[in-house]
């Protein structure tokens, strides 16, 4: 069992999500992430011209089982991808056990993806 | 005077009333939209409360040190709530409405320059001032028949009245107060504190935009005759050139200065050109709006960056350029620009001077009133809040509720 987590661009995500759910993973979380690097975007307001350092990304959590890790992150791979600086991260680590709360029901089969 | 002309009159004028009290939610929106969401209830308070006690004490002693009898020129007598005093051709109640609004738009200007850093209670005892003592001496001087009048100087709806005057009790609250925790860096750079809904404020710079149809053409006080519906027409025409040359004059020189056309300059660009053209509303051509109006929009960025960058006068949403700086231009210009009398029609310097020496006691008046109010109450109580409530938003400390849940 493992997470895959991914930064992703926003302008990428409704492409990535879509792809993800026509693979067999059919529950992922996801959130608004702010990040700080080296790229500067240049604001003005007010007549005051100020770089911001805040990067606005998409954060992806996925849980599954080891057989649907490479299928994820070659969709992530494909779909997240503009070629240039920035396009992000995915991170894969493992998970040591899962509960469903409805069942009590613990280990990997809990995670019902399709197949 | 024939009954229904009067009438007609009557109705124009409460009308006009109607709009200009519009711009109070017009203000709101607008300084609301330019500061942080965490002081958006204390900002909206202060508007609600610069109408409130306007409405009180103009009603109760300002009208009368307004347009009381007088001996001097100076300061009518105070009314004490009796209108009987009055001689006019329309309704008292009426009129005192219109002054009203007027006198609560002086007032209202001023919250914006000292946004988010104010102990509330003490943002009470300016409002209380200005409508009280502040904005009926010198509307006396002008509206009220004072010394000012006599010399003939021509301020229709009140560049320097109202907008000048709020704008130089903005600027010395904001200097009374200091910058904002974190708007000048170590280097003394300024740094920008973006406000927290730019929707928010173009929708209250529109209501404003509106509230104007009502501010200058109302100031007629009149609709029947054809002198009037002649005035009140040229009136909308000339006020709504010069926004709209304001703002485009403002949109293409950010465009220019900073590469990006900036909303947040254009919308006090719009304002810049109706504050200016004010006060010369009917005695300029329409060429002569758009002129003002321009002259307003451009001269509007150079103040901000000149009060922000240079004197390091922390005005979050532009007050002191926009109502101060726009509104001294505007009375001066009419002195250049007016049809009749004005220098670049052959007037004379005669008219120009009037205008130069009345915006000047005018401001030098307010500058005055405000410096011992805002000075005298920093010394005595401290008008602003501590940092942590700075911090932390006075919309928590100060009123316990937040806008945003």
């Amino acid at each position: 069992m493992k997470r895959i987590e991914a930064i992703i661009r926003k302008t990428r995500f409704e492409d990535v999500k879509e792809a993800l759910l026509q693979s067999d993973i059919n529950w992922f979380e996801y959130h608004d992430v702010h990040g700080i690097g080296q790229s500067r975007q240049e604001r003005i307001y007010r007549g005051v011209q100020y770089s911001t350092d805040v990067i606005e990304r998409i954060a992806l959590t996925i849980i599954c089982r080891d057989m649907f890790v490479e299928p994820a992150v070659e969709v992530i791979l494909r779909e997240a991808h503009t070629g240039e600086v920035g396009d992000g991260r995915i991170f894969v680590s493992d998970v040591i056990d899962t509960w469903s709360i409805r069942t009590g029901e613990h280990g990997d089969t809990v995670l019902r993806d399709k197949k | 005077m024939n009954e229904l002309a009067i009438s007609l009159d009557t109705v124009w004028m409460l009308l006009a009333a109607m709009l200009v009290f519009w711009m109070q939610p017009g203000f709101a929106l607008c300084e609301a939209g330019f500061t942080r969401s965490k002081n958006t209830v204390n900002i909206l308070m202060k508007n609600f409360v610069d109408f409130m006690l306007g409405s009180l004490l103009f009603f109760l002693v300002g009208f009368g040190f307004m347009f009381g009898s007088d001996g001097a020129g100076f300061i009518g007598a105070p009314n004490w709530g009796d209108l009987s005093f009055y001689k006019g051709d329309l309704p008292v109640e009426g009129f005192l409405i219109f002054e009203t609004v007027f006198c609560a738009t002086a007032a209202t200007i001023v919250s914006g320059a000292m946004a988010e850093r104010t102990k509330f209670s003490m943002y009470l005892v300016y409002s209380a001032f200005i409508s009280l003592i502040v904005y009926p001496v010198e509307g006396h001087w002008t509206w009220g028949g004072g010394w000012l009048a006599d010399l003939g100087f021509h301020d229709f709806a009140g560049s320097a009245i109202v907008h000048s005057v709020g704008g130089v009790l903005a600027l010395i609250g904001a200097i009374a107060l200091g910058p904002r925790r974190g708007k000048y860096g170590k280097d003394g750079k300024s740094r920008a504190i973006p406000g927290h809904n730019l929707a928010i404020a173009a929708l209250g710079v529109f209501i404003l935009w509106l509230g104007w149809f009502g501010f200058n053409p109302g100031s007629q006080l009149a609709a029947s005759g054809e002198v009037n519906r002649i005035a009140i027409s040229h009136v909308f025409l000339t006020t709504n050139l010069a926004a709209a040359a304001g703002g485009t004059a403002t949109m293409f020189l950010t465009w220019l200065k900073y590469g990006k056309p900036s909303l947040s300059l254009t919308l006090n660009g719009i304002l810049a050109g109706l504050v200016g053209i004010t006060a010369g509303c009917d005695a300029v051509s329409p060429w002569g709006a758009v002129v003002i109006g321009l002259l307003c929009g451009i001269v509007l960025v150079f103040a901000i960056e000149f009060i922000d960058h240079k004197l390091h006068i922390d005005d979050p949403v532009g007050a002191s350029s926009v109502h101060g700086v726009c509104g001294i231009l505007g009375t001066i210009l009419t002195g250049l620009l007016a049809t009749d009398g004005g220098l670049f029609y052959g007037g004379g310097w005669h008219f120009f001077g009037v205008q130069c020496l009345g915006i000047l006691v005018i401001d030098l008046w307010a500058a005055v009133c405000g410096f011992i109010l805002f000075f005298g109450i920093k010394k005595a109580h401290g008008l602003r809040v501590e940092s942590r409530v700075e911090d932390e938003g006075l919309d928590i400390y100060e009123h316990g509720e937040s806008c945003y849940n």
